[in-house]
């Protein structure tokens, strides 16, 4: 019995889809039912380890938000991918903080770089940009060049001058070379549908 | 008062003994070729720093080679890497606690402009804080970049006349 049909089977309703690809299985669940799955995970069928927590920004979509958990079971060596949404509105999340003691920094990091709350998170503060910083850098909608910030005392930031500069990506179907050139300027033609090397 | 001054004459007992110079040039002289640095290691540039510091390349060739964690204790600051907005206003108090006088060194592409970290995260250029004597290109220089840099300091700081602007009513006085 696969892992997926245990869980339709204990939380009848809460698995929304399963994906398989390359024998890794991801499961989109409701957000509301995450926390008993990942206790039922970790209590009934081994997942004892939490390789990671990451969020997706899906900007302009709705629900906009989706958090990503990897799960691990070290005694049957198998991975799992949940996928939780998270709505723009709500903006929050049950916390798994106290089932795997090292989300707590992971679930600190989502919430500095993309803004998402973790309810009843031990600890529930930033981790990379400083105290006060009034942004969520890792969103869409928040610019490379980052926005004037100040904290008395603390820390200071301003935008970063762009223009020419390189590693700036552009949204194009054309590959790294047209999305990221090595130096880009001011007045350029738009970048090409297709690289000049390409067939 | 009254005394008489003897013409300064030719005296082979004192010959090489003696040497006149300026009050300036005399400091200048001990301060640049006893340059304590403050290392300001922040990112890879630090390894180059230390580098320079040991035995192939001997900053101490140069009389810099005591570096002091304690800032109070250094003359020049050396900001070897990436300045992050979060450690910027440290780097700012660390400065701030050096006693005058005091310089700058920007070592490398991030703490001179910021470097390819064109983002939210980094100050573009240690300049935007504290000033700069001298700027060393590349990322990371390598320590002879990091000497020539030191040496170009030791030669403005030989061009400064600090204590003839000070002293400058009394020196026209006597």
């Amino acid at each position: 019995m696969t892992i997926s049909q245990q869980l339709t089977d204990a939380f009848p309703g809460a698995v929304l889809k399963t994906d398989t690809f390359r024998d890794e299985t991801t499961l989109t669940v409701k957000s509301s039912a995450l926390r008993d799955i990942c206790l039922h995970l970790k209590d009934k069928a081994s997942f004892n380890y939490l390789i990671d927590i990451s969020s997706v920004d899906h900007f302009g979509d709705e629900p906009r938000y989706e958090v990503v958990y990897e799960l691990y079971s070290m005694s049957r060596a198998i991975h799992l991918r949940l996928k939780a949404t998270v709505s723009e509105d709500a903006c929050e999340i049950a916390t798994v903080a106290d089932l795997w003691p090292t989300a707590d920094w992971h679930e600190r990091e989502v919430y500095d770089m993309m803004g998402i709350r973790f309810l009843n998170h031990p600890d529930l503060r930033r981790i990379l940009m400083w105290e006060g910083y009034p942004y969520h850098p890792l969103r869409k909608d928040f610019p490379l060049e980052g926005k004037h910030s100040d904290t008395p005392g603390v820390a200071f930031s301003d935008p970063a001058p762009l223009a020419g500069g390189p590693f700036v990506t552009v949204p194009t179907d054309g590959t790294t070379q047209v999305r990221e050139p090595r130096a880009r300027h001011a007045g350029d033609l738009a970048p090409r549908e297709k690289f000049l090397a390409e067939p | 008062m009254s005394t008489t001054l003897s013409p300064v004459a030719y005296d082979a007992k004192i010959e090489g003994n003696v040497i006149f110079t300026k009050v300036d040039a005399a400091i200048n002289w001990m301060r640049s070729n006893s340059l304590w640095p403050m290392p300001m290691g922040l990112a890879c540039c630090a390894i180059e720093l230390m580098a320079a510091s040991s035995s192939r390349f001997d900053i101490s060739r140069f009389g810099a080679e005591v570096m002091r964690f304690s800032p109070r204790q250094a003359d020049v600051m050396i900001v070897a890497g990436t300045v992050t907005y979060k450690m910027a206003l440290a780097v700012k108090r660390i400065w701030d606690q050096m006693p005058e006088p005091k310089w700058c060194i920007a070592m490398g592409a991030c703490a001179s402009s910021g470097g390819m970290y064109r983002s939210y995260a980094v100050l573009q250029g240690i300049d935007h804080l504290i000033p700069v004597d001298v700027y060393v290109s590349g990322c990371p220089p390598r320590p002879e970049a990091l000497l020539d840099g030191l040496m170009k300091l030791q030669k403005k700081i030989m061009t400064e006349h600090s204590l003839a602007d000070q002293k400058r009513e009394l020196l026209e006085s006597i």
